[in-house]
């Protein structure tokens, strides 16, 4: 029982990934009808947007120590911060350990503006191409952004830790009335989930109770009509794709203590996220979000050894199995509409 | 263009140079090492070696730091910086004018880590570039594969970093020589440290890579740790594939393990470590133990990925640059290597930039020594070849299998490092006797060298 539990928690933080990716998936094919294969480098894009924030908070001048050598046997060069000088060892050894959660900040209007360039500079240009033709463009992008982050970062993941006081992990199991040490959980894997949770209300919030959300979801529903009633639809769903493009750098951004990032992270997201948008159901927001974390429990449970013992190798393949599964009963996906993106 | 020139001569000619480049280059490379006896001997001052390494894909960081050891390991070969390990190595035949007197070049390929890819690349390289020896690599995927190419074509195959039993075992091939250490010597050097730091009564969980390394790698530790008195509790594969390992570690906590041993390497190992740290199985006591993480296979660039994790954390290495200075002479070369390559780079190198280092310096030994390119004579130079001085201390290449025999480093993450080159410490060394094992070991089984070829 603990340990169902315990997949059932992991499955969540998963989902939280899938379904803050598949959200930003989602709100551009709903908006904007483009099939964004680069959308996992911009969760990438993002990750390394904490990466960069933490070089340039510890961007250091070399004392030389005297004292100590270094492995050629010259004397040892020791880098201090200037955050550190500036602030003093405390306020700045803080400010640098905290670099992840201010890379937030950070992040939000970096990646609006990389949306926007993005949307005004390539897709827009796409709008009336068929889906091929989007996929190719995007997918070309998708690889020029990982290479370019190679070539400066190379092909190593990049340790980038949650600050201290989150690093650690907590007895679920103890506050649950389980025996200690059966269900324990990272701090941050929970902090993420929280977070997720957050931005996915967050744009809910904003697509409902906004007039620019309002006029967001008629263009979505009909987008000639709200043409007609002399509304710049473009300007707003471009608008939409620099949000969803910081709703995947933020999921990337908060994603690199739990794994180290590399060039190649957007890539391992891409097709289970698009599994994600399909199972959901193409163009439903919520549905985006309901998949992401199904399918993320679903994982986690399939990953229990007494599932695997029963069938062998289905932690590899459930969620393909169960994608196949909800799309001969439901082809529309869990909450797909008659008529959406059917044309 | 040439106004003399015409339309239908510049098209003749170009039907002309199409078909001499159409012409599969393996008849006419089969031709000439009729002339010569065999594939590619060179025939001016120089020769050509290829280093086909991984130069995009998640293992590129290693692969450049394979390519600047080549680098490096051709600099002095043709006498120019330092010299390198030429003054330390117990063979004192090469002199820095070249390989018989015949100037170094070299050509590299990318395998991209993929077999096919890195196939492709060194047939490249021995049919256009006319490579006359291959190297590099950094996985046994690749070694496997390209091995079998070089027997096949008949051009020498030194292997980079390739850890799986088989590239010594059962595909073993008479033209490839692997230097790097095996998983069966992990399992060997690390058994009797566990059972000395962690007990003998101790339960292991494995976590193991869905591939042909991962297999022999675990089956080398479960072999070793439970013959010394540990149990196996679980061993399950993880896809190639995977980033997030955390639904893999959450079954750990209760299974009633005390020992998670991940059989992991690369991207794969900076994860599962990072996310089983997180989950805070080493603050963790299980079976009335303080439970233990296991890395069998360390490389300093993946401990680098995997930040302040590794701390603690036992593994084993084939070479580390601190050997020398921490245990002595018996590893020499090791500081003639890091001077000459940290003065050129500005950092230390890692273990798979020795190897690669190392295979170079010896294939130019073996040639010098047999007085021929000639694959079976570079061979049988090479076979049972005792040496010293290139870092590891005395080395047998056994001609049984055409494995490198030599001590295994036992290392440990470093609590504090330094800087990012510093990550570990030596824990001891151990000797070769403990991790030598007869050829028809079963976990080499099934494997025969053949006969060398020439490829003629």
């Amino acid at each position: 029982m603990d340990g169902i539990i315990l997949q059932l928690f992991d499955g969540l933080s998963k989902g939280s990934a899938y379904a803050l990716i598949a959200l930003g998936l989602t709100l551009i094919f709903g908006t904007l009808g483009v099939v964004n294969f680069a959308h996992g480098a911009l969760f990438m894009l993002g990750a390394f947007c904490a990466v960069l924030l933490s070089q340039l908070l510890t961007i250091s001048h070399t004392v030389v120590d005297e004292s100590r050598t270094d492995f050629l046997g010259n004397p040892m060069q020791v880098d201090i911060p200037y955050v550190v000088e500036w602030f003093g060892e405390a306020a700045g050894n803080a400010i640098i350990d905290w670099s992840v959660p201010l890379a937030i900040l950070f992040a939000i209007p970096v990646m609006l503006l990389i949306g926007f360039a993005m949307e005004r500079g390539l897709i827009r240009h796409f709008y009336k191409r068929p889906h091929a033709d989007q996929i190719l463009v995007t997918f070309g992008l998708a690889i020029v952004l990982q290479e370019i982050i190679k070539y400066f970062y190379g092909a190593n993941p990049i340790p980038t830790p949650a600050p201290d006081a989150f690093s650690g992990s907590f007895d679920l199991g103890a506050v649950l009335g389980f025996d200690p040490f059966t269900i324990i959980y990272p701090y941050w894997r929970l902090i993420y989930f929280v977070f997720a949770l957050i931005i996915i209300a967050g744009v809910f919030a904003f697509l409902q109770f906004t007039t620019f959300g309002m006029v967001v979801r008629a263009g979505m529903a009909d987008r000639e009509t709200v043409g007609i009633l002399g509304i710049d639809i473009d300007k707003r769903f471009t608008v939409m794709f620099g949000i969803a493009a910081a709703v995947a750098g933020l999921a990337g951004v908060m994603y690199t203590p739990i794994n180290s990032p590399n060039y190649h992270m957007g890539m391992d997201f891409l097709v289970i996220s698009f599994v994600v948008v399909v199972v959901g159901g193409m163009g439903s927001l919520g549905g985006a979000v309901l998949a992401g974390f199904v399918l993320g429990v679903l994982e986690s449970l399939a990953s229990l050894n007494a599932v695997i013992e029963l069938i062998p190798g289905i932690n590899q393949v459930v969620i393909y199995l169960a994608a196949v599964l909800i799309l001969l009963t439901r082809p529309r996906g869990l909450m797909g509409r008659k008529g959406v993106m059917e044309d | 263009m040439s106004k003399n020139l015409t339309r239908r001569g510049a098209l003749k000619t170009g039907a002309g140079a199409g078909a001499a480049l159409a012409t599969p280059t393996i008849f006419t490379g089969a031709a000439w090492a009729q002339e010569s006896g065999f594939t590619n001997a060179p025939t001016g001052d120089t020769v050509t070696l290829g280093f086909n390494v991984p130069q995009s894909g998640p293992y590129a960081d290693e692969g450049a730091d394979e390519l600047r050891a080549f680098e490096l390991a051709v600099e002095h070969l043709n006498g120019e910086g330092d010299g390198g390990m030429l003054s330390t190595f117990s063979e004192q035949n090469l002199d820095g004018t070249g390989i018989l007197g015949k100037r170094v070049e070299y050509v590299t390929g990318d395998t991209q880590t993929k077999s096919d890819a890195a196939r492709a690349s060194a047939q490249g390289m021995i049919q256009r570039d006319g490579a006359v020896m291959i190297s590099g690599g950094s996985s046994s995927g690749v070694a496997v594969a390209v091995q079998a190419l070089a027997q096949e074509a008949g051009v020498i195959f030194m292997a980079g970093l390739t850890h799986s039993n088989d590239t010594t075992g059962k595909d073993r091939k008479a033209n490839g020589f692997r230097h790097f250490f095996n998983s069966y010597m992990s399992g060997a050097a690390l058994a009797p440290i566990l059972a000395d730091r962690y007990g003998t009564d101790r339960r292991a969980y494995h976590l193991t890579a869905d591939y042909n390394w991962g297999y022999t790698t675990e089956e080398a530790i479960t072999s070793s740790t439970e013959a010394l008195g540990w149990d196996t509790v679980a061993t399950v594969r993880t896809p190639l594939t995977q980033t997030d390992f955390s639904s893999y570690i959450a079954p750990v906590l209760g299974s009633g393990a005390d020992v998670l041993v991940l059989n992991h390497y690369g991207g794969n190992m900076v994860n599962s470590l990072t996310n089983a740290v997180q989950f805070g199985l080493r603050q963790q006591e299980a079976n009335g133990k303080q439970f233990e993480i296991v890395v069998p296979l360390y490389s300093e660039l993946m401990a680098r990925g995997a930040g302040e994790n590794i701390a603690g954390i036992l593994g084993s290495q084939n070479w580390d640059w601190k050997l020398e200075n921490e245990l002595g002479d018996r590893y020499s070369g090791t500081n003639a290597f890091v001077q000459s390559f940290g003065r050129k780079y500005g950092f230390p190198p890692s273990q798979a930039a020795h190897t690669c280092y190392v295979q170079t310096l010896l294939y130019a030994d073996a040639v010098t020594r047999a007085g021929s390119f000639q694959p079976c004579a570079v061979v049988e130079a090479l076979e049972g070849f005792e040496f010293d001085g290139l870092g590891n201390g005395p080395t047998l290449y056994r001609a049984a299998d055409h494995q490198c025999f030599k001590d295994v480093v036992v290392v440990r993450g470093k609590e504090n490092p330094e800087n990012e080159f510093d990550l570990v410490e030596i824990v001891e060394v151990t000797p070769v006797e403990q991790v030598t094992y007869p050829p028809d070991h079963p976990q080499f089984a099934g494997g025969d060298l053949g006969s060398c070829n020439n490829g003629a």
